[in-house]
């Protein structure tokens, strides 16, 4: 399940971004996202968190998504895994 | 995609009209009707030269349909060269539009886009993501990418949700949507109205719509509609313009 998340999530991150092949996989935990990308800005952000309720079929509160959520590709991941967790 | 590129080269034969050269794309002023009476000159792109088949492409909207622009006119000029002209009309409120958005209602474009279909004579008609929610009734073809009045409303709630918290100002969708629903509302530089937002939330892409389901996973690759930045990508375009070129050859 972990594997698929992590796959899954820089699938996505790759559409937005626009990342070519190989990029994606070049995310690390630490890799910044909102803060650190000008590209992400608050309406690339509302894309970004509604696909991924889209593609990995969970539901993100209002009061959970903020900078801190999104300030890295490990805790952005770390908080879908957690969401997907049994 | 294999599956796309199989299609593309075949079907998206050049027309003896457009031969020559790439399809060039004009601007054309059409009279959009207005809901209590009479019209109102709006803009529109167009590659006419008065051939037999002729597309309406109702945009994607908000920031959506600045995503989508470039794939849209890709696909414009692909389909030209192919004999089939078509018409990209400018929603009321949206675009080059000399009106203010706030003055309008999802029923005010589906008015517009019906009377867009009329005047220029559409044969079929290709609806991008929300432009499904607004597009002419009775006539055949495509709608790409479709979403609900909801999900996208969902979207400019969440993108002003987050430039707010940037602000130390929080918001929640409930509050923003019954606020909207009283008040009207400002989403991502969006003027909406009371009665659009009303009538917006409540839109769903009509499941008896004449209109043929186009998924990303036929057009290959990341849908540009969720671009951080407008971007372009010449398979897709390539793509589109082969699934309605197919679509129209029978």
């Amino acid at each position: 399940m972990a594997q698929t998340t992590d796959h899954m999530l820089r699938g996505i991150l790759a559409d937005v971004l626009a990342l070519k092949p190989g990029q994606a996989d070049a995310l690390t935990r630490a890799s910044g996202l909102f803060g650190h990308l000008p590209e992400l800005d608050s309406m690339a952000v509302a894309g970004l968190l509604t696909e991924i309720e889209d593609r990995l079929d969970i539901t993100i509160d209002d009061d959970e998504f903020d900078g801190e959520l999104l300030e890295t590709y490990g805790t952005l991941l770390g908080f879908v895994e957690a969401k997907r967790a049994p | 995609m294999a599956r796309c590129s199989a299609l593309s080269k075949p079907s998206v034969r050049p027309d003896p009209v457009m031969a020559s050269s790439t399809p060039v794309l004009a601007w054309s002023e059409w009279p959009c009707p207005l809901p209590g009476g009479g019209t109102r000159g709006e803009s529109a792109l167009v590659c006419d030269h008065s051939r037999r088949k002729r597309l309406l492409i109702i945009p994607a909207l908000f920031e959506e349909g600045n995503r989508m622009r470039r794939i849209t006119a890709e696909v414009m000029r692909r389909l030209g060269g192919a004999g089939i002209d078509s018409f990209l009309p400018e929603l009321p409120g949206l675009g080059e539009s000399t009106v203010a958005l706030r003055a309008q209602t999802p029923g005010d474009w589906q008015l517009a886009m019906q009377g867009a279909a009329g005047h220029f004579g559409a044969t079929h008609a290709l609806a991008i993501r929300g432009g499904a929610l607004v597009a002419p009734r009775g006539l055949p073809g495509w709608r790409y990418g479709m979403v609900s009045g909801a999900s996208l409303l969902k979207m400019l709630m969440r993108a002003r949700i987050v430039a707010m918290r940037e602000g130390g100002i929080e918001e929640t969708q409930p509050a923003l949507l019954a606020t909207g629903r009283e008040k009207g509302l400002a989403l991502a530089g969006y003027q909406l109205s009371a009665d659009f937002i009303d009538e917006f939330v409540t839109l769903v892409p009509d499941p008896a719509s004449p209109l043929a389901d186009i998924a990303q996973d036929m057009v290959g690759g990341g849908a540009l509609w969720l671009r951080a930045e407008p971007g372009e990508d010449e398979g897709q375009a390539d793509a589109l313009a082969a699934i309605i070129a197919m679509g129209l050859a029978t």
